[in-house]
C-alpha cells in the first residue's frame, strides 16, 4: 500500500501557476531577517551550553563553583538555559522565519516594513532589559517565574517588551497578507505564508494570559505597588499562554515539514487541504487546554481539568494528520527517486543533505515526544510524572529536538541564503545532526526513566540528599547524553560561524528558498480553509466556554495575599 | 476537498484511539479512584502560623485506621518531616505553603500535588505496604530546594512506640486493638 497507488490527482480546471521567476528576498529584507537569526542563534549557543553543565551535575560533576563569578548557581544557569533556549531562541527565530515565509510566500514586500522594524527593536530592547537581572542573579526564578518567586521588575518588563515586539511584528504580517489579498482576489493564499500568519494570530491570543499576569500582578508587585499576588491565578494565567507556546514553537517546524522539506527531498506536498486544516485546528484548540499543566493544582476543579484533558486529546489530532501528510509527502519524494518497498523507500531520501537529515531526525524524535506528550495529557497519569525528570525528558524531544533540530536544519539553507554564502562544512553539519540525535536519545531516555522512578525535575540531583543508589546508572546516562550534546552544540556553532565569515559566492551557488508545490493545485482547496474569520470566531467561542467560567471565578475570588519569601530565596 | 482514502482511515483510527484513551482515563479517574486533587480550601499564607490546624501540623486520627495529615511546606523544609502511620491506614493529606510554591510527591505512590500559597492541596491515599516513602519537594523553591523532603513511614500494624520520634516527627502509635492512640509531635 503506497500513496503512489492512488489515482493521479485530477487536472485542475483553475488558473495555471505563474511561470514568472520567484521573487526572492531583497538584500535589505535578507538583512532584516538575518538580524533575527543572529540574536536567535547566539541565544541558542549560550543557552545550550548550560544544559550539559546541568547534565554533568546529575552524576556529581559540579562545575558551578568554577564558574561562580559568571553563573552563581545551578538554578541561575537553569534560568538562563530555559529563558535563552525556550523563549529567546525560539521567538526570535520564529519571527524572523515568519518574515521570510510571508515575503517569499506572498512574493511581495512587507506592506509596512517600519512596523516590523519597530517590532524587532522592541523585542531587542526587551531582551536586553531582561538580561541585566538575569545575568546579575536578580531573576533566578526559572523561565516560568512562578509567583511568589519575585524577580527584579526589569525581568518582567523585559519579557513583556519581547512579547509586545512580537505582537507588533505580527501586525505587520496581517497587514501584508491583507494587502496581498486585495491584489489577488479569489486566489488561495500560499501555504507557507498562511501558516506563519496563523501562528502569529494564535500567539497573540495565547499571550494575553502572560500579559494579564505580568501587568496586573507581577510587575506592580515587583515595583512595590502591591504587597502580594494570587499565585494560583498567576498559574492559570501563565498556562493560558504556556501550552499554546509549545505550538507557537512547533508550527514553524510544521511549515517546513509540510511546505519545504518535501521539495528539498525532491517531491511535493501530499495534501494542501489537510496541511491547512491542521493549522486551523491548532488555532482553534491550542489555547483552551492549559489546565493540563495544572492537573495536580489546588484551586481548579477536577471537571475543568478533565475537560481540558479531552481538549488536549483533540489538539493531538492535527499532529496525527501532520504525521500522515508529511510521511506521505516524503514517500512520494523517495519513490520518485527510485525508492521501493514498504519502508525501504526511506533510504532513498537525500540523507546526505544536512538540512534534510536534521529535519528527518527531528521528526523521528518527535514521534517519541508525541507519545510521551499523550501520556502527559492523560489526566490522572499526570500523578505519576508531574514535575518529575520525565517532563524535561519529554520536552527535550519536542522543543529541544523536533523544533530546535528542525530549525537548525532550516538554518543550514537559510543562513547561506540570507548572507549569499555557501554552507561551510556540509559534512560537519551532517555529523552535527546525527550527534544531536544520538545524544538526545540517551539523555531523554534516561530522564524519562528517572522521572518514573520518582526523581524531581528542576533539581540538582547530584546535590540532593534523598537520591537512592538505584538512580545512579540513569544519572550517569544523563551526563553521557549531555556530553554528546555538548559536542553537537559546538559543531553547530562552528558551522554557523564559519559559514557567516566565509566568502560571498556567486548567486547561482546560493541556495533558494525551498518551496514544495502541492500534488493537488491549491485552488482546489475549499475557500473555508483560507479564511480567518470562521476560525477566529470558533477559537473565541471555545475559549469562552472552556476557559471563561473558571477564569472568571478565579478572578472574582482573587486574593492578593501571597507576599512570597521574607528573604531572597536564591 | 479530496482526502486520500488511506488518510481517511488514518483519521478514523486516530480519533478512535484518542476517544478510547479518554474513556479509559475517565473511568480510572471518576470510577476507580485514581483521581487528581481538586478544589479544597483556601487559607491566608500571611497568618498561617496563627490559623488552626496549620498552627499545629501533623497527624490526627479521625476514626480507627483513618487519619488526617496536615503538612506545611516552607523554604526549605516540610513540617512535619516524618509521618508515621500503621499499614492499611487511610490518610487524607492536606498540604499548604507559607511562602513559595512547592511540590509534594510521595515516591512510589499516586500522591503528587502542586503546593501553592493561599490554597490547600488535598488527596486521600491508603498506605497498603510497609516501608519508607520519601515525599520530595518537586517544585523549584530556591537554594535549598534539593534538600527539601520528608518521609512517610508505614509501619506494621502493631507495636510501634513513639519513643524514637524527634521533635518534628508525627507518630501515631496504635495498640493492636487500635483502641488507644497517641499523637506525638
Ligand atoms: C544541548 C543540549 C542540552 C542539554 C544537555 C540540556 C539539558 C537540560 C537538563 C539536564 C535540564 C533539566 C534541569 C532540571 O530539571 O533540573 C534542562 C532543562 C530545560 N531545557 Fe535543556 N538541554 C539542552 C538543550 C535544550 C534546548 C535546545 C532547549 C530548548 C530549545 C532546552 C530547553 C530546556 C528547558 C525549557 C528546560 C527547563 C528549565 C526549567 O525547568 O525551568 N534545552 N535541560
Ligand atoms: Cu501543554
Ligand atoms: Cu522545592
Amino acid at each position: 500500500m503506497t500513496v503512489l497507488d492512488q489515482p493521479d490527482p485530477q487536472a485542475p480546471a483553475v488558473p495555471t501557476r505563474q511561470a514568472a521567476p520567484a521573487r526572492e528576498l531583497t538584500e535589505q529584507e535578507r538583512r532584516f531577517v538575518g538580524w533575527h537569526l543572529i540574536v536567535a542563534i547566539a541565544a541558542l549557543l549560550v543557552g545550550s551550553l548550560m544544559g550539559p553543565l546541568q547534565a554533568f551535575e546529575y552524576s556529581g560533576v559540579n562545575v558551578y563553583p568554577w564558574i561562580e563569578p559568571i553563573i552563581h548557581s545551578y538554578y541561575q544557569g537553569l534560568t538562563i538555559h530555559g529563558v535563552l533556549n525556550a523563549l529567546v531562541w525560539t521567538t526570535f527565530f520564529i519571527v524572523g522565519f515568519t518574515n521570510l515565509t510571508t515575503i517569499r510566500g506572498l512574493q511581495r514586500p512587507l506592506s509596512h516594513p517600519w512596523i516590523n522594524k519597530a517590532g524587532f527593536w522592541i523585542m531587542v530592547v526587551g531582551l536586553l532589559t531582561a538580561a541585566v537581572p538575569l545575568l546579575g542573579n536578580q531573576a533566578t526564578v526559572l523561565y516560568t517565574f512562578y509567583a511568589p518567586l519575585k524577580a527584579s521588575w526589569a525581568f518582567y518588563l523585559g519579557l513583556t517588551l519581547v512579547v509586545v515586539g512580537s505582537w507588533v511584528e505580527g501586525l505587520g504580517f496581517y497587514l501584508t497578507l491583507w494587502a496581498w489579498r486585495k491584489e489577488h482576489r479569489g486566489v488561495r493564499s500560499p501555504f507557507i505564508a498562511l501558516g506563519g500568519i496563523i501562528n502569529a494570530a494564535m500567539w497573540q491570543i495565547a499571550t494575553l494570559g502572560l500579559a494579564a499576569s505580568i501587568l496586573t500582578m507581577l510587575l506592580p508587585w515587583s515595583l512595590g505597588l502591591i504587597d502580594g499576588v494570587d499565585p494560583e491565578l498567576s498559574r492559570t494565567y501563565f498556562w493560558f499562554t504556556g501550552h499554546p507556546l509549545v505550538y507557537f514553537w512547533l508550527l514553524p517546524a510544521y511549515i517546513s515539514w509540510y511546505g519545504m522539506l518535501p521539495h528539498q527531498a525532491g517531491g511535493k506536498l501530499f495534501s494542501d487541504s489537510l496541511a491547512r486544516l491542521s493549522f486551523w485546528m491548532f488555532l482553534l484548540v491550542s489555547v483552551p487546554v492549559g489546565f493540563h499543566h495544572q492537573f495536580v493544582d489546588p484551586g481548579v476543579p477536577q471537571t475543568w481539568k478533565w475537560i481540558h484533558a479531552g481538549l488536549t486529546y483533540s489538539v493531538f489530532f492535527p499532529s496525527t494528520l501532520t504525521a500522515f501528510t508529511v510521511i506521505a509527502s516524503l514517500e512520494y519524494a523517495a519513490r520518485k527517486r527510485g525508492g521501493t518497498g514498504l519502508i525501504g523507500w526511506v533510504r532513498q531520501l537525500p540523507w546526505t543533505d544536512p538540512s534534510v537529515a536534521a529535519q528527518l531526525l527531528a521528526a523521528i524524535l518527535f514521534m517519541f515526544g508525541g507519545i510521551g506528550g499523550l501520556t502527559n495529557a492523560s489526566y490522572n497519569l499526570n500523578l505519576v510524572i508531574h514535575n518529575t525528570a520525565w517532563v524535561p525528558g519529554h520536552f527535550h524531544l519536542t522543543v529541544a529536538s523536533a523544533v530546535t533540530l528542525s530549525f537548525i536544519g532550516i538554518t543550514y539553507w537559510m543562513v547561506p541564503y540570507l548572507m549569499n554564502k555557501k554552507l561551510w562544512g556540509p559534512r560537519v553539519a551532517l555529523v552535527q545532526a546525527w550527534v544531536w540525535f544520538v545524544g538526545m536519545i540517551i539523555f531523554s531516555n534516561a530522564m524519562h526513566v528517572l522521572g518514573l522512578l520518582g526523581a524531581p525535575r528542576r533539581t540538582p540531583l547530584g546535590e540532593a540528599t534523598y537520591v537512592p543508589e538505584a538512580w545512579n546508572g540513569n544519572l550517569l546516562r544523563v551526563s553521557i547524553g549531555g556530553a554528546i550534546l555538548l559536542v553537537a552544540v559546538i559543531l553547530y556553532g562552528l558551522v554557523m560561524i564559519r559559514t557567516a565569515f566565509g566568502p560571498k559566492v556567486a548567486p547561482e551557488e546560493v541556495p533558494a528558498v525551498p518551496i514544495a508545490e502541492s500534488i493537488r493545485h491549491p485552488q482546489l482547496t475549499p475557500v473555508w480553509l483560507d479564511r480567518f474569520k470562521p476560525w477566529l470566531l470558533g477559537a473565541a467561542v471555545l475559549l469562552l466556554i472552556a476557559y471563561g467560567p473558571q477564569l472568571v471565578d478565579q478572578i472574582l475570588n482573587m486574593h492578593l495575599n501571597a507576599p512570597g519569601a521574607s528573604f531572597r530565596p536564591w | 476537498m479530496g482526502i486520500d482514502p488511506y488518510e481517511k482511515n488514518w483519521m478514523r483510527v486516530s480519533i478512535l484511539l484518542l476517544a478510547v484513551f479518554f474513556v479509559i482515563v475517565t473511568i480510572g479517574g471518576f470510577a476507580m479512584g485514581f483521581q487528581v486533587s481538586g478544589v479544597s480550601d483556601e487559607v491566608d499564607p500571611r497568618t498561617l502560623a496563627q490559623t488552626e490546624p496549620w498552627a499545629n501540623p501533623g497527624l490526627r486520627e479521625v476514626a480507627p485506621g483513618e487519619y488526617e495529615a496536615y503538612v506545611v511546606a516552607q523554604a526549605w523544609t516540610f513540617n512535619p518531616r516524618v509521618l508515621e502511620v500503621p499499614v492499611g491506614s487511610k490518610v487524607t493529606i492536606y498540604v499548604t505553603s507559607s511562602d513559595l510554591q512547592h511540590g509534594f510527591k510521595v515516591t512510589d505512590t499516586n500522591i503528587n500535588m502542586q503546593i501553592v500559597p493561599g490554597q490547600v492541596s488535598k488527596l486521600v491515599y491508603t498506605f497498603d505496604t510497609v516501608g519508607e516513602f520519601p515525599y520530595l519537594c518537586t517544585e523549584y523553591c530556591g537554594t535549598g530546594h534539593a534538600t527539601m523532603y520528608g518521609t512517610v513511614k508505614v509501619v506494621a500494624g502493631s507495636g510501634t512506640s513513639g519513643s524514637d520520634a524527634n521533635a518534628s516527627t508525627s507518630t501515631i502509635a496504635s495498640s493492636s486493638g487500635g483502641a488507644t492512640t497517641e499523637v506525638t509531635r
